[in-house]
């Protein structure tokens, strides 16, 4: 459907622009003032001075796997991040934790679990999406490489990233 | 389900929700009420075993025609009898229509009854979706959605049962799990007839067992995963490999012997992880053998054939090709013999026939003849899934195999120096490895080494069955079709593709491009295939050939 951009009605003070060039200037001239008398900061030294002390609570960094604090892996690869993931970065390999294990109870678990951080969009459905609060998107923003397949993250780089996650639900404690 | 028979078949007026509808005679309330659009949630009701009514998933109103003190049903303004209504729900899945019954699955009790059994059967169910393989086709689940009030109100603990229970070889039980509605009891016994299931102990501890000095290794013990309706019996070979939902479903035959099971293959990138059988009431009813579905495992196999070799040198296709057209070329009609196989679609065998009158070594040729002993079941004893396929393009005889035993004279006296086989060897059909090793020449398609493939000259690698679409007749005369769920590996091509190229080579072009081609030309050629194409096939499949062959003889085939 056709739509009919009305023009501005522009005051003569408009149509000779000089006053915004004034005023475009007046705030250069104050910014400069500033630099000069060293109220400003123009470069940051990235990445000897980071930004991370004021990064907000709800920063999404890369996703990460977390260990409750008895060193349980909280992932049975239920494989729903999997499902859930817009750019399917996310590939798992589920195994049956063996009987022998002090967790043989939980009976799956993840044997290979790999992140393609080249793929990831950083979107957080993953961590919302686990059923078992498994996976987080910490605070790593920095993730980088020089071949494609350091920057697929697997088990144990997840593991090492997402570290141990306390105060988390316990349904497979004993008691329950 | 409504029939079409010729024969008078009572119709019964029901009204479902309001609207009234004719059903015949026998018809299931439960099923009437699908019929009419109203799905009633089941658990333990199945159509193909007995109804015992035990988990009340299924509670409807009911209600019969108001009769007047003079028995006659009162009509209501409308014409229609006026209902009178049961004051208590009732279970549909037990009971047949009777003339003007009411059903209401719909109304306030009915919803009320079902979030109430809902909430009675999770109460002692466990939290484990998350790990449970049959999350994603699990009727508690997709109930609790539709039916369920969304959250628990139970404090107490909850009972603990056995769970990663081994039932027997195939079978796992998490007890905790099951909702005891029997389906699987009923199965073994009234289907596998192997009474091996049972509950045992009282109230909620009430749990599913197998009679302690048995196990559930039934050749059938896999159906019951299959109708179990909860995660509570997993297939022990497929458990914690793949979620469902991620598989590929591939609507094709299983090719393990004369019957022609309907399946699906769940597959996911080029990986099958499950075999399940599909509903085809001619063929299979729903039902499928252990042994039948859990024998895909070879299609993956590392040793699988991936690349054209002569005499074990790796080459391209078209210097393999060419080279065989040669050898063949180069003798006379008498010294080449054909060994096709049941196990060929009917579009390849069709080219089998092409090549053979190409070469002109009419009643040169037969199939391998493949005998089991039948079950009694699903199993047949003829284990080639398309022997009368083979019979109908007559490249064997009423008697599969019985030309072997000249072939193998033949072979021993020098009379036939080049042999070619379409993926059966040599070695079963009579030979030894010797006579192999005196042969001037053996062209060989086939997925995996064997005996003959390291004595062939040219060694073709074709596809496996679930890397092909075809069609094949089972023993009953039904053509079947089959589907691609996975690709072939390396440079292995479809086996009609090496077919045609090899008939080009040997005889000129035949202008068939794709398998439909070949198809075409076989509804021309052939008169059981007349007016067919693969689409009309359909996914059940036609019959084609109406009297019933009967099944080869066991054990008398030349050997
Ligand atoms: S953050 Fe988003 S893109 Fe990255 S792994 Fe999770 S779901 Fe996938
Ligand atoms: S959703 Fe959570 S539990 Fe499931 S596979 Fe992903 S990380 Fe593991
Ligand atoms: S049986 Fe169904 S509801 Fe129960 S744990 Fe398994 S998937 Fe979940
Ligand atoms: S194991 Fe499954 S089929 Fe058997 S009674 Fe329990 S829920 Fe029903
Ligand atoms: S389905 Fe009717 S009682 Fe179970």
């Amino acid at each position: 459907m056709a739509y009919v951009v009305p023009r501005p009605n522009l005051t003569w003070k408009e149509k000779i622009y000089l006053p915004s060039i004034v005023a475009g200037l007046a705030i250069t001239i104050k910014h400069l003032k500033r630099m000069l008398k060293g109220e400003t900061k123009v470069v940051m030294q990235y990445p000897e001075e980071k930004w991370d002390a004021h990064m907000p609570e709800h920063y999404r960094g890369a996703p990460t796997l977390v260990k409750d604090e008895h060193d349980r892996e909280r992932c049975v690869a239920c494989q729903l991040c999997e499902f859930i993931c817009p750019p399917r970065a996310i590939t798992i390999t589920p195994e049956e934790i063996p009987a022998e294990s002090k967790f043989a109870k939980v009976e799956k678990r993840p044997k290979e679990f790999e992140i393609d951080m080249i793929r990831c969009i950083y979107c957080g459905l993953c961590e919302e999406v686990c059923p078992e609060q498994a996976i987080f998107l910490r605070k790593d923003y920095a993730i980088t490489g020089t071949t494609r397949a350091e920057m697929k993250h697997d088990k144990a780089k997840l593991y090492e990233l997402g570290g141990v996650m306390k105060g988390l639900v316990h349904k497979w404690n004993p008691k329950k | 389900m409504s029939t079409e028979t010729a024969a008078p078949v009572q119709m019964l007026n029901v009204q479902v929700d309001g609207v009234w509808h004719q059903f015949p005679k026998g018809t299931r309330v439960i099923e009437a009420c699908s019929q009419a659009g109203k799905y009633v949630p089941r658990y333990c009701y199945h159509p193909k075993l007995s109804s015992p009514g035990n988990c009340r998933m299924c509670l409807v109103e009911m209600g019969m025609p108001k009769m007047t003190p003079d028995r006659k049903p009162v009509v209501g303004a409308d014409g229609k009898p006026e209902i009178a209504w049961i004051p208590r729900p009732q279970i549909s899945c037990a009971q047949d229509v009777a003339e003007g019954m009411g059903i209401r699955t719909d109304s306030p009790m009915a919803k009320e009854c079902r979030q109430g059994v809902m909430e009675f059967l999770l109460i002692n169910h466990p939290l484990d979706c998350p790990i449970c393989d049959q999350a994603g086709e699990c009727r508690l689940q997709e109930f609790s959605v539709e039916y369920g009030q969304g959250e628990s109100r139970f404090l107490e603990h909850k009972v603990k049962k056995p769970k990663n229970v081994e039932l027997g070889p195939r079978v796992t039980l998490d007890a905790e799990r099951c909702i005891l509605c029997t389906r699987c009891i009923r199965f073994m016994k009234e289907v596998a007839h192997d009474d091996v299931l049972g509950i045992v102990d009282r109230g909620s501890y009430n749990s599913i067992a197998c009679h302690p000095e048995r196990v559930l290794d039934n050749n059938y013990s896999l159906n019951t995963v299959d109708i179990c309706p909860v995660g509570a019996l997993t297939s022990t070979d497929f458990r914690f490999k793949m979620r469902v939902w991620f598989l590929k479903e591939t609507k094709t035959v299983d090719v393990n012997c004369g019957t022609g099971s309907n399946i699906t293959i769940g597959s996911r990138e080029n990986k099958i992880y499950r075999i399940t059988p599909r509903e085809n009431n001619d063929v299979n009813g729903v039902w499928l053998p252990d042994s039948h579905r859990l024998n895909f495992k070879y299609v993956a196999d590392a040793h699988r054939l991936h690349q054209p070799t002569v005499k074990g040198q790796p080459v391209e296709w078209r210097t393999a090709i060419a080279i065989a057209a040669e050898v063949l070329k180069s003798k006379p009609s008498e010294q080449i013999w054909l060994l096709a196989s049941g196990r060929q679609t009917n579009e390849e065998l069709f080219l089998t026939t092409r090549l053979v009158n190409a070469l002109n070594i009419k009643k040169q040729h037969d199939i391998l003849p493949r005998n089991g002993t039948a079950d009694g079941l699903l199993i047949a004893a003829d284990r080639n899934p398309n022997t009368n396929g083979a019979k109908v393009l007559g490249l064997t005889t009423s008697k599969p195999g019985g030309r072997l035993k000249k072939f193998v004279e033949g072979v021993r006296a020098g009379t036939i120096k080049v042999v070619i086989t379409m993926g059966e060897d040599l070695t079963k059909a009579g030979l030894t490895e010797e006579d192999l090793a005196k042969l001037d020449a053996i062209i060989a398609l086939d997925i995996l080494p064997n005996k003959t493939t390291p004595h062939a000259t040219v060694l073709l690698p074709a596809s496996a069955w679930v890397e092909k679409r075809g069609s094949m007749i089972n023993l009953k005369g039904r053509l079947q079709r089959l589907n691609r769920a996975v690709n072939a590996p390396g440079e292995a091509h479809d086996d009609w593709e090496i077919l045609r190229d090899l008939i080009q080579a040997v005889s000129g072009s035949n202008g068939l491009y794709m398998i439909e081609d070949v198809f075409k030309s076989l509804a021309a050629e052939v008169k059981e295939f007349a007016g067919l194409n693969l689409s009309k096939i359909g996914d059940l499949g036609v019959q084609v050939i109406q009297e019933k062959t009967p099944e080869p003889e066991p054990a008398e085939a030349a050997k």
